[in-house]
């Protein structure tokens, strides 16, 4: 009882909201780049932020909670590269109407800069695309000058 | 939908054969007009001569005209303009477009942009498609097959496109066995290890440079490229470690070739020339017949 009183105190850290999307177990080094990536940043809805949680599985985690949005799978699959663990909670009416976790999609255009210096898409504009070859650890084929980024290369443009 | 050439991977088995297939030809009969009337663009945006000449002379022996330029300072390039926009004005002038460019991934953009066919001749340490058709029409001509051969690669097997082109295109073929002779830093990357793994192919490695070779069909030997190291104590570590004279080939089996992407610096001795075994030289003439026959299979011509 004592144990489930002080989890509940801990979740209220992040306060609760009524409709919209929750983006749990984000590696907190990673929260402004998923706010970037989603366009969290531009957009005009409530949003709240934690950041530097504890968390067993991640070291120190984030979460976003922002209302009256829901992501297309598409729109959110584009935070898979750095925050593949991330839990999605939909809130509708301030309970949890479904949970989806994030899938690496198979090719992925834009969002990533190539690691090779002397790849073409380094030096003209051009859309980045990547093919993924590897889910665990991540690895991504570069369409251009066919060089893999790793996982621990990956740069976000 | 038009043809390019821009990575081996990018043509298949029957795609092989049907290029040796032509190349035979082109050398029973080097002079054919088919590309009479018609204009090639050959835009080497980093100066090589070896590869510019033997595509000018293919098509010239086909009877094209050629445009362009043989090095980026006689480009606008110089001024600024970006690859998009040269490949843009320059798709609209010809038939087809040769090019050579020291950005990887170069070739594969400009085939987005580029409304005629493009053949790449080469975009940095990436792709050199027709040095490897030419290697591979090299190896069928000696050999008599490209089945069931045994391949010794030597020297910079790390960033020697070449070697890597090479075998993602043999290992496509029969039973091959690859065994690869590289110092420590110089070897085979992870990638075509795997490749060769996910298909059953035996390969080799070895750090010393010795009799192993008495097994060989082939052995490819490669220089070591000073502008792929970034460390120049390291390249000074390695560049004089595999050097193939006369004396060691003594003991090779008859029907072996050696080839060399050319040009060599020290890695063949010199007396290996007089050796029946050298194949290097009329290799490089090989590469005119075939690249008659990549322009001929891109452009449908035959």
């Amino acid at each position: 009882m004592e144990k489930n009183d002080a989890k509940k105190k801990l979740k209220l850290k992040v306060s609760a909201i009524k409709d919209g999307t929750v983006i749990d177990h984000i590696p907190a080094k990673s929260l402004f780049e998923v706010i970037a990536i989603l366009g969290l940043d531009t957009i005009e809805n409530q949003i709240t932020f934690g950041t530097n949680l504890e968390s067993g599985k991640l070291g120190a985690k984030a979460i976003i909670k922002v209302s009256d949005k829901f992501f297309e799978n598409d729109e959110i699959n584009k935070i898979a590269l750095i925050a593949p663990h991330a839990k999605l909670n939909i809130i509708r009416d301030y309970e949890v109407a479904e949970k989806k976790i994030v899938e690496i999609p198979q090719k992925i255009t834009g969002i990533v800069k190539c690691f090779n210096p002397k790849c073409i898409t380094n030096h003209e504009k051009i859309t980045t695309s990547f093919r993924v070859i590897n889910t665990n650890p991540i690895a991504l084929k570069c369409k251009y000058c066919e060089k893999i980024t790793s996982e621990d290369e990956i740069k976000m443009l | 939908m038009k043809k390019d050439l821009i990575s081996i991977t990018d043509f298949s088995k029957e795609e092989y054969l049907r290029i040796m297939e032509l190349a035979a030809d082109f050398e029973a009969n080097p002079n054919q007009e088919l590309l009479k009337g018609k204009v090639v663009a050959s835009l080497f945006f980093e100066p090589s001569t070896r590869t510019r000449l033997s595509f000018e002379t293919a098509i010239n022996r086909l009877g094209g005209r050629i445009v362009g330029f043989a090095d980026p300072d006689s480009s606008s390039a110089t001024k600024g303009e970006t690859l998009h926009d040269t490949i843009k004005m320059v798709s609209n002038y010809a038939d087809l477009i040769v090019m050579r460019h020291p950005l990887e991934g170069a070739a594969r953009y400009a085939a987005e942009v580029s409304s005629v066919p493009i053949i790449n001749a080469g975009d940095g340490a990436n792709q050199h498609p027709t040095q490897t058709l030419l290697d591979m029409y090299s190896i069928l001509k000696t050999q008599g097959t490209l089945d069931n051969l045994n391949l010794f690669m030597v020297g910079d097997l790390k960033f020697g496109r070449t070697v890597h082109s090479l075998l993602q295109a043999m290992s496509e073929f029969e039973n091959p066995i690859f065994n690869f002779i590289a110092p420590e830093s110089l070897q085979m990357p992870r990638g075509y290890k795997h490749h060769l793994e996910e298909r059953g192919i035996r390969y080799f490695e070895h750090e010393e440079f010795t009799d192993i070779i008495s097994e060989a069909d082939i052995i490819y030997m490669t220089r070591v490229q000073k502008e792929r190291f970034s460390d120049p104590i390291e390249y000074e570590k390695v560049k004089d470690v595999y050097i193939l004279n006369k004396a060691m080939l003594e003991n090779t089996k008859p029907n072996v070739r050696v080839l060399h992407p050319l040009p060599r610096v020290n890695e063949i001795a010199t007396d290996v020339d007089s050796s029946e075994k050298a194949y290097y030289f009329e290799q490089a003439l090989n590469g005119v017949f075939t690249r008659e026959a990549i322009i001929s299979h891109v452009m449908n011509l035959k």
